[in-house]
């Protein structure tokens, strides 16, 4: 078992069009870390230059948004399930 | 030739061909349609454009379509009200109500977005439509999706209000109730969007969508005899109508058709407005931050329980760099804002509208807005669609037998005597 990361479309060409990429266990940070050994390139478009997730993306462990756990170090074990969603626009 | 350029990423630059695309493939900023100014620029005139039908579609040189619009031709230019008894109840004495809770053809600013989309659909070549939605903008695909002969799915949270939910399945949609909050739901179809090939509205031809928006704020200033006015009050849910607002006014002080425009920008001030039990957008401001932090919303204000807003921070920054403000008002507060416009204006509108009067209020007793000053109160839906958060809460009818003696004995009671 691993942690299964979704990738977004606008993501794909950085991950060779795979959808779903498989990491170990960590944290939100350990998977960008872990992304980024697999698919250089791909870290620039998860973190600005000062090294924050970026602010039009959104992180979901097991469909919860990481702004209500812990952030960049929310704690992600095998078979967990993380979703990269860009934001979306609705309502008014 | 094409008055529109391309697309362009709001937050890094890149620059992107007119194309379903919606984020940038750098940064995830959100994309916006970049026009081509210097075919625009000295040839559109206040005549051409007045010259135009009394729709959205008068504005047809500065929305990103190549041809006529295919769907929703009759769309916008909806009531501009001078508000003058709500006025005095403020203090204010040109106030205004921009009324969009009578928008053909589903009584939501959502047609503008929707017309556009789905003509932009349509030259996409796309077949199948979707949304995702908090009700309005579910009403408004479905039905300009029945008019374009588009099949439609409509994702919506599964605790709506009947009215919407009924006033989509109407149009023959596919409507998928989903167990969550808006928020869920959109993250589920930004997943499933890709998977489809579908039109999403609010996702794949968002910059489109968005687009439709700057109609409200041409429409004011046209309305006003070509005047920006001095305040905006907008309610907040995605956060996207008052930054395109906002736009649309300083689109058309580039284009030099204000009055009162200039080199130095339009001095108009915009606030949003949002309920207090979903108010990401409010509490950063007043907080003074530029980023918002997500909430979980909590507020019969459904159709604005949007608490992780994609263009939150669009909106926070338009509100600073117009000099505005923002407010958030009780549960409590925004029914007695959706009584204060239908008791003093005669115009119903829906929760939404409730918040934005309500913050109106509050604002204007704290000395937001001059006595002469214009003042606008944008109205987004309308009062029918969200039946259940009224309900119980305006007093009951008086009940009478159908003869003289009854009226006259009814008419002498407490609750009637006083209007005699």
């Amino acid at each position: 078992m691993a942690v299964s990361v979704l990738i977004p479309t606008p993501m794909r060409k950085q991950t060779n069009e795979r959808d779903t990429v498989e990491v170990n266990a960590g944290t939100i940070a350990t998977m960008v870390a872990e992304l980024t050994a697999l698919f250089p390139g791909i870290e620039k478009r998860l973190v600005d230059d000062k090294g924050d997730l970026r602010r039009f993306i959104n992180f979901y462990v097991n469909e919860e948004d990481i702004r209500f756990l812990d952030g960049k170090d929310t704690p992600i074990k095998d078979g967990d399930a993380v979703s990269i969603v860009p934001a979306i626009a609705g309502g008014c | 030739m094409s008055k529109v350029l391309g697309m362009r990423c709001r937050e890094c630059g890149e620059e992107y061909p007119m194309n379903p695309v919606h984020v940038c493939e750098l940064c995830f900023g959100p994309l916006e349609v970049v026009l081509d100014w210097e075919l625009l620029e000295g040839k559109l005139t206040r005549e051409k454009i007045e010259k135009g039908p009394p729709s959205m579609w008068r504005y047809w040189d500065l929305l990103p379509v190549e041809g006529p619009p295919t769907v929703g031709r009759n769309v916008g230019f909806t009531p501009l009200v001078k508000a003058e008894r709500l006025g005095r109840e403020w203090g204010l004495k040109n106030l205004y109500i921009k009324n969009d809770a009578v928008n053909h053809p589903t009584l939501s600013f959502k047609d503008r977005v929707v017309a556009l989309a789905l003509t932009k659909a349509r030259e996409f070549g796309y077949k199948t439509v979707a949304c995702a939605s908090t009700g309005n903008l579910a009403n408004s695909v479905a039905a300009h999706a029945a008019e374009g002969g588009f099949q439609s799915y409509i994702f919506i949270p599964d605790n709506l209000e009947q009215g919407k939910v009924l006033g989509t399945l109407v149009y023959g949609a596919n409507v998928i109730a989903v167990s969550g909050n808006y928020d869920e739901v959109n993250r589920l179809c930004a997943e499933a969007g890709d998977k489809y090939g579908w039109g999403f509205v609010n996702i794949n031809l968002r910059p489109y969508y968005g687009d439709g928006s700057k109609t409200f704020g041409y429409e004011i200033a046209e309305q006003l005899g070509w005047k920006a006015p001095d305040h905006i009050v907008t309610p907040c849910a995605g956060g996207s109508l008052i930054s395109k607002t906002y736009k649309g006014l300083n689109e058309l002080n580039r284009l030099n058709l204000l009055e009162n425009g200039g080199k130095d920008g339009i001095s108009t001030k915009m606030y949003a407005a949002q309920a207090k039990g979903c108010s990401p957008i409010t509490t950063a401001i007043k907080a003074g931050h530029d980023m918002f932090r997500p909430q979980k919303p909590n507020t019969i204000a459904k159709s604005i329980a949007i608490g992780n807003p994609a263009d939150g921070h669009i909106a926070i920054e338009t509100v600073r760099k117009s000099g505005g403000w923002a407010e958030d008002v009780t549960d409590d507060e925004v029914i007695e804002g959706i009584r204060l416009l239908g008791r003093t204006e005669g115009i119903f509108t829906e929760t939404a509208g409730g918040v934005t009067v309500a913050v109106a209020q509050k604002l204007a007793e704290q000395g937001y807005f001059g006595e002469n000053e214009t003042v606008v109160i944008s109205i987004t839906g309308n009062g029918l669609k969200t039946l259940e958060a009224i309900s119980g809460k305006l007093g009951s009818t008086v009940h009478i037998q159908p003869n003289l003696n009854s009226l006259a004995e009814a008419l002498q009671t407490e609750k009637l005597l006083a209007s005699v």
